[in-house]
């Protein structure tokens, strides 16, 4: 451990934090706080009274002397606090303080127990209420005129959850940035009435699987200090890719925090409490967490009144392994909240207010065809679930009033026209949103016409109109926008609409079937492509949904055309699979990224059949059905 | 119009009045009652006190007893059968739109209303209320010019679509989005059947039966039966749309004679709503540019 420059707080217990300041303005070198090299291996016996900090009064700490570095930060810096998780200490975050050092004033301590910080002797001392008590003594020491800004990983960011919930602590900060850490009573009620589904809180429970081993007494210490364990974790800090940075650890750091799940996990899980807050909250996930699924973060968006979900490409320490795209949204995150300007607020009823979690709160989501049918919807969709929405159609007035809906749902968004076929425009489209929205989230490559009849009695420029709009549309979204979201960091989504056209053949859409089938292709060759930068690719087929794309097709050959379209319109209001619900469906499976999402039930059999028995479907494409 | 007189006469002025201030009672008395409702209330309940508010004023019977709807249920998201039209024991809370609905009959006079309302504040829901206001306009014009019923319901559909929204009525039994209302003449005892009064349901299906043998329907809907222009007479029409878990109504009594169409009354709650709002412009005029 380097002999950084560090003082000390002291905790209400009398427990002693060791905290260290990076900014504008250095830390003047303290006389005489090199206890380090003395450190033992399990707990530290608080530190003797002749050290720096050894007059400070055990609740919080006076306005340090103007030597001090807190009071010669200027006030326009903000100050980010940045709390370490298990088995971590304040070394954790070198690389992120490195970055932010330049334009705030970035301040770290060492969790009770950890580093150089002493450790209580009791478990009780590592109760959540104590461990946020001691997150508020060290925001009270280093600046206790303003608000701080909060970043958490792992344990440090479940501390900060504690913190941030507790109404008598709110006020103290301005924001929250966690990474990899829940609320463990919003984790508990999330693991007891799986609001995300069962799955989910199944995928969760085998990546939980270690918290059981740690509540056994002995065993994990044993692990650790025979080399088991060291080398457990050194490969699962593989996962998730990115410069292997060698963590400064010593041997408390893994003993002591091994009381924090004891105290804590099965009391919050056995009776968790309702913990709410409405200091503003961002959530960064990285995709490749080996510990956490998305859902058991993204569900404090039904907990946080201002709230937002972002996936980046990482493991669970990215904060060493892949600080850069941290360090932007902190940034950017803090720019937003220390601007002043009014937080938006959001329309919700009560039973949408309920209904989901935060998997895409806060997140950019561009569309194109957006001004009717699925596209519309999943705009809508999207923007209940908290996403600003950038509608795109060919028909402006539509795309208009799809982001004004969604605006009215979830403030901040906007409308383009632009056609899709038209590769400069779509750039054009992508250069905007950087600049307006920053990366997006995700994009939807949704546009698309159908054309139906045989494929020899097709016009050439029919043809021509469905290859461009269906392929090229698609084509063209992926390459102005895929690039920027490999660029930032990854955790992006693309998804792009096929049809069960695309694995159903029939002689009575051949043309729409294959630009369908080259975007299936696409889609898929795509994902594996960009699988190594954490930007994930999926095949929407909807099947039979009631959109309007009947009465907008074209359809060759047929003689009385509109009496064709009207029985098919008809078949289709049969099947009565309305768009919202499809896009509904869409959402909620885009959450865990699939490769394909069929839609309504003969999607998922046309699938289904293509695989098992593709005579079927050979026959079906014979089959002309009498409309 | 009742079945005794398919040919078309309007009804005498006298008649006009009576059916006006009851529909003006009816608004009421849904108006009164939404003021009432907080959170907690049951449909049920709200139900109850629209049904005695009005018994208290006179009404007698029913054309169908009074319906309240909370939530998303003003949507009728989810909706597989008629029972579920009938309120239940959801619960009001802070947030949540909410629909009154009732058809009293007294001395023989039936009025039909829908009334929407937000516990709380939504903008959205304004904007809703505020958007049925081309439905209002679209339908009065497309009927006076003459327009069938069918083509008129594909008109307000297709507004409802490029407003965004769902069509809702299309939930209702047969999808109508109107109706048509008479004085009730009948020698059948007072009595409600599964919500329905059973002397109403006697002149509607007395319509019905005549209706269809002049290949009509007092049932407004997108069938080919409704193929025709409005019959005169007066019909209780009710668009009703919907915006994810929000759904807005309103319902009152078209009065269409051989040569003409209006709207019974101006001075009901969602057009005063709308004068309020921009007393200027009577109607959004791009919107209803679509028919």
């Amino acid at each position: 451990m380097s002999t950084r420059p560090h003082r000390y707080a002291t905790a209400t217990d009398g427990q002693r934090l060791a905290v260290y300041s990076a900014g504008p303005t250095r830390l003047p070198p303290p006389p005489s706080t090199d206890a380090s090299g003395a450190v033992p291996p399990t707990r530290l016996p608080p530190p003797p009274s002749t050290d720096t900090s050894g007059a400070v009064p055990p609740t919080r700490l006076p306005p340090p002397p103007s030597t001090d570095t807190s009071g010669a930060v200027p006030p326009t810096r903000p100050t980010l606090l940045l709390v370490h998780g298990y088995p971590d200490n304040a070394t954790v975050w070198e690389a992120l303080v490195a970055d932010l050092a330049a334009d705030h004033h970035v301040v770290t301590y060492d969790v009770r127990g950890a580093g150089r910080s002493t450790a209580p002797d009791d478990r009780s001392g590592y109760l959540l209420d104590q461990l946020a008590d001691d997150l508020r003594t060290v925001a009270d020491t280093v600046s206790p005129d303003r608000p701080v800004h909060l970043v958490g990983h792992d344990w440090g960011s479940i501390q900060t959850w504690h913190a941030v919930t507790e109404p008598a602590h709110a006020h103290r900060f301005a924001s929250f940035t966690s990474i990899s850490g829940p609320d463990l009573d919003q984790a508990g009620h999330w693991l007891r009435k799986a609001p995300d589904g069962v799955r989910n809180v199944l995928r969760q429970a085998v990546r939980s699987s270690y918290i059981g081993f740690f509540s056994t007494p002995g065993l994990p210490e044993a692990a650790w200090l025979s080399g088991i364990g060291g080398a457990a974790l050194s490969a699962l800090e593989r996962v998730g890719g990115g410069p292997r940075v060698p963590a400064e650890r010593t041997v408390r750091d893994y003993l002591n925090g091994l009381e924090l799940y004891r105290a804590n996990m099965l009391r919050r899980f056995a009776r968790p409490a309702e913990r709410r807050t409405g200091v503003p909250v961002q959530v960064l996930a990285p995709t490749h967490d080996a510990f956490m699924v998305d859902q058991v973060q993204s569900n404090a968006g039904r907990w946080a009144d201002d709230f937002r979900f972002h996936r980046f490409k990482g493991g669970h320490w990215s904060v060493r392994s892949h600080p850069a795209p941290v360090a932007r949204r902190v940034r950017a995150f803090v720019r937003e909240i220390e601007s002043g300007a009014p937080r938006p607020v959001r329309n919700l009823t009560a039973q949408q207010a309920r209904r989901h979690g935060g998997a895409f709160a806060g997140q950019v989501a561009v569309i194109t065809g957006a001004g009717s049918g699925i596209g519309r919807c999943l705009a809508f969709e999207l923007a209940e679930r908290g996403a600003r929405i950038v509608a795109v159609d060919i028909d402006a007035p539509a795309a208009e009033r799809t982001a004004e809906l969604c605006s009215m749902i979830t403030p901040g968004s906007g409308a383009r026209r632009v056609d899709v076929t038209d590769s400069d425009a779509v750039n054009e489209l992508a250069a905007w949103v950087r600049d307006e929205y920053g990366v997006p989230d995700m994009v939807v490559n949704n546009a698309g016409i159908g054309v139906a009849g045989p494929f020899l009695e097709a016009g050439t420029e029919d043809l021509k109109r469905v290859v461009d709009i269906n392929l090229w549309g698609v084509i063209n979204g992926v390459r102005a926008f895929a690039p920027m979201m490999v660029e930032s960091g990854g955790g992006g989504r693309i998804v792009n609409t096929a049809s069960a056209a695309a694995y159903l053949p029939s002689r009575m859409y051949g043309a729409y079937s294959a630009t369908k089938a080259a975007v299936l292709g696409l889609s898929r060759s795509l994902r594996g492509e960009l699988a190594a930068q954490g930007v994930s690719v999926t095949a929407v087929c909807p099947g039979l949904v009631a959109t309007g794309i009947i009465t907008n097709a074209r359809v060759s050959g047929m003689g009385e055309v509109s009496r064709t379209k009207d029985r098919l319109n008809r078949l289709y209001r049969l099947r009565g699979y309305t768009p919202e619900k499809a896009a509904r469906r869409i959402a909620d499976a885009v959450e865990s990224d699939p490769e394909i999402v069929p839609v309504t039930g003969e999607a998922h059999i046309g699938l289904a059949l293509s695989r098992l028995s593709p005579a079927a479907i050979r026959g079906y494409a014979r089959l002309a059905p009498p409309v | 119009m009742s079945h005794k007189n398919v040919t078309g006469n309007t009804a005498s002025q006298a008649d006009l009045d009576a059916f006006r201030e009851l529909q003006q009672l009816a608004y009421r008395a849904a108006g009164d009652v939404a003021d009432t409702l907080e959170p907690g209330v049951t449909e049920r309940e709200a139900a109850r006190r629209v049904r005695e508010h009005l018994e208290e004023r006179g009404v007698q019977d029913w054309f169908h007893t009074p319906f309240a709807w909370f939530g998303d249920r003003t949507a009728f998201r989810g909706f597989r059968t008629p029972l579920q039209f009938f309120p239940t024991n959801r619960r009001l809370e802070e947030g949540m739109p909410f629909i009154l609905d009732c058809a009293p009959v007294r001395d023989g006079y039936v009025a039909d209303i829908g009334y929407s309302g937000y516990l709380g504040r939504n903008p959205l829901h304004d904007r809703l209320m505020d958007d049925l206001r081309a439905h209002r306009r679209l339908i009065v014009e497309q009927v006076r010019e003459g327009r069938t019923l069918q083509d008129v319901y594909r008109a307000v559909d297709a507004l409802v679509r490029e407003q965004g929204y769902d069509n809702r009525h299309q939930v209702y039994p047969g999808r109508v989005i109107a109706h048509q209302v008479g004085k009730v003449e009948s020698r059948l005892p007072r009595a409600v059947v599964a919500g329905f009064g059973i002397r109403s349901l006697q002149t509607l299906f007395g319509d019905l039966v005549v209706e269809r043998m002049h290949h009509r329907s007092p049932l407004w809907a997108d069938g080919d039966i409704s193929a025709h222009p409005a019959t005169p007479g007066m019909w209780a029409v009710e668009p009703h749309i919907g915006f994810r878990d929000m759904g807005v109504k309103f319902e009152e009594i078209l009065v269409v004679t051989s040569d003409d169409a209006y709207w019974l009354d101006d001075d009901l709650p969602h057009v005063n709503r709308w004068a309020r709002s921009s007393p200027a412009t009577a109607g959004t005029g791009k919107e209803t540019a679509t028919a």
